[in-house]
């Protein structure tokens, strides 16, 4: 699936948008976040504080327990500041 | 009912968008507009510029969700929503909102409703130049409360 990282977690990460192939195991956003956290240094800094962070599945708000089955592209970010 | 939701990096003219939706529409009696501007200060610390990085696809959607649901519970008759992306300094323009409809109510209700969701749901992040370097804004808890009342609001003012 492809991810897409914004502000500043996309600056932790190091990039702007990955292919990855989750495990089976990882089922919900918030283990998705969690399995991300234990890839490397980067990812770890950008996912310390999980609970922060925000995530989107195909263009739509969702929370941390949402099933990341049959997503093609989920997207994590910051609170948003805009307007 | 006309809606128009665009992204934009270019300055925005908003006479000519409020022009652009109410012409030769009489049945409008009221426009009410929001226009969000740059300052040259973040929290008292002066700023060079801001720049705003936004999720393309996601930000137009969240938008339109939005319009729709406004559509839903006040009776416009036209929606504008004009979003700038990328380097803003002091003065310019960030956003657009003006709402049309046949008296002031809805008018009013509808473009606070939707600047209070677009401040907290719209994907956009803004970061500040300052004499330290760039830094992210921090997310507002009072802008959280302000989008928060209108899920109790009663659905139509």
């Amino acid at each position: 699936m492809k991810l897409l990282y914004f502000a500043w977690v996309r600056e932790r990460v190091g990039k702007a948008e990955e292919h990855v192939d989750p495990p089976a195991g990882v089922k919900t956003v918030a283990q998705l976040m969690a399995w991300l956290a234990g890839r490397d240094e980067q990812h770890a800094y950008a996912f310390e504080n999980a609970k922060v962070i925000r995530a989107a599945i195909d263009h739509s708000h969702v929370r941390p327990d949402a099933a990341i089955a049959g997503a093609s592209e989920i997207a994590f970010f910051p609170p948003m500041t805009g307007g | 009912m006309t809606t128009t939701i665009r992204l934009q990096r270019e300055a925005l003219d908003v006479g000519a968008e409020v022009e652009q939706m109410t012409r030769g529409r009489t049945e409008i009696g009221a426009v009410v507009t929001f226009t969000g501007l740059c300052r040259a200060d973040e929290n008292g610390v002066p700023i060079a510029a801001l720049t705003l990085e936004h999720y393309p696809g996601m930000a137009e959607a969240e938008i339109a969700r939005h319009v729709e649901e406004a559509t839903a519970r006040w009776p416009l008759l036209g929606v504008t929503v004009v979003h700038r992306c990328g380097r803003i300094e002091p003065g310019e323009t960030i956003v657009l909102v003006a709402t049309a409809s046949s008296h002031r109510q809805a008018a009013f209700a509808a473009a606070s409703f939707l600047m209070d969701y677009l401040k907290t749901r719209a994907p956009f992040w803004k970061q500040v130049e300052g004499a330290d370097g760039a830094t992210w804004v921090e997310a507002k808890a009072t802008d959280d409360a302000a989008a928060e009342r209108w899920s109790s609001a009663p659905p139509r003012a």
